[in-house]
């Protein structure tokens, strides 16, 4: 089985949201807290169903995402 | 655990001042990853515009110059002349390269210069707080059109990339999109469909992006890509307009 994760660079990130708006899974949120740029920063909310297809990290503007795959 | 997918090295670790969401930043990563993928970086020279663009110098690590107003390919045309074995592009907004650099536009397209230019087309002036533009839509409401561009007061889009298509220094021309995943590998293999084209000294290309400005339109990123989708494709539809000199 092939397991995915994401590792998001909350300080850089805007909360543009186009991750979340382009992941199959529809397992990307934006946090309650703020980043010092006062943006709600993505995060992942089920890292179990990620397949690691790096859809949110081919989208997001800002070069935030940085998407790991491993074979389980 | 495998990296399937990073940020390109050459994309400085700093925040752009692009606004959440905004095509620009995209853009530059995806220059960014081509000139990487290419090994080209030392021998890569950008030009910016005057716009929201203007700062790209920042963020994509190789050389840089900063043009005036409009006046990119006037700029490129000559960096690639004094030095002919350089990757030499333009990045450009539709105000700069459509409206005060229209002339220099055509002029070094014509010419059959051996640069390729990005041109990002948003609709809008976003950097100076969304006015209209060239290619505003037919009732698009910006801060210069409030009721909506009108034909009678405004005149009609300019279909810029149709018209580089036309002129015989164009080798490639093609309009493309980066609203998702597809259309930004697309994208991607136009950007570096044009440089290698500039390396190999094929003549002018073309990669117009149609792009968004969801500050200047007023919307969420989210909105502003439907809103794109919706209203800009069917205006300026995707796909290679001329390829190795040929018409499409
Ligand atoms: C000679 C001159 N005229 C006008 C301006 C004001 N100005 C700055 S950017 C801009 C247009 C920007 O629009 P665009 O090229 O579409 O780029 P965007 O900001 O949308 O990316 C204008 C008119 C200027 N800086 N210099
Ligand atoms: S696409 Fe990038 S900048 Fe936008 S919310 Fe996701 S991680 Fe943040
Ligand atoms: S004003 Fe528009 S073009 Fe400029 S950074 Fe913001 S969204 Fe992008």
């Amino acid at each position: 089985m092939i397991k995915g994760t994401i590792k998001v660079d909350t300080d850089r990130c805007k909360g543009c949201n186009l991750c979340a708006v382009a992941c199959p899974k529809k397992i990307i949120t934006l946090s309650e807290t703020v980043n010092r740029m006062g943006y709600h920063y993505a995060q992942q909310s089920d890292n179990d169903a990620c397949t690691g297809c790096a859809a949110c990290g081919i989208m997001c503007p800002d070069g935030c995402i940085t998407v790991f795959r491993e074979r389980l | 655990m495998e990296t399937v997918y990073k940020k390109p090295r050459l994309l400085n670790d700093v925040t752009m001042h692009y606004c959440p969401g905004c095509g620009h930043s995209l853009v530059h990563k995806l220059v960014a990853e081509v000139l990487e993928e290419m090994g080209v970086e030392e021998r890569a020279v950008g030009i910016c515009p005057v716009g929201c663009a203007v700062f790209a110098y920042r963020y994509v690590d190789i050389d840089w110059i900063e043009a005036a107003h409009g006046r990119a390919p006037a700029c490129a045309s000559a960096v690639k002349r004094l030095w002919p074995d350089h990757l030499v592009f333009t990045y450009q907004g539709d105000g700069d390269l459509a409206c005060i650099g229209t002339g220099e536009t055509i002029q070094a397209l014509n010419r059959g210069e051996n640069i390729a230019v990005i041109f990002i087309n948003n609709a809008i002036y976003g950097m100076t707080g969304g006015q209209m533009a060239p290619t505003t839509l037919m009732g698009q409401k910006t801060s210069t059109c409030p009721y909506g561009r009108q034909a009678d007061l405004h005149g009609f889009p300019l279909h810029i990339t149709d018209i580089a298509a036309t002129l015989e220094g164009t080798c490639y021309v093609t309009r493309q999109a980066v609203n998702n995943v597809a259309n930004v590998a697309r994208t991607k293999r136009a950007i570096r469909q044009a440089f290698q084209n500039s390396l190999d000294r094929k003549g002018a290309s073309f990669v117009e992006v149609v792009s968004t400005c969801s500050a200047g339109w007023k919307m969420t990123p989210e909105q502003a890509n439907q809103w794109m989708a919706d209203n800009m494709l069917p205006y300026y539809p995707l796909g290679d307009l001329k390829v190795n000199g040929e018409k499409k």
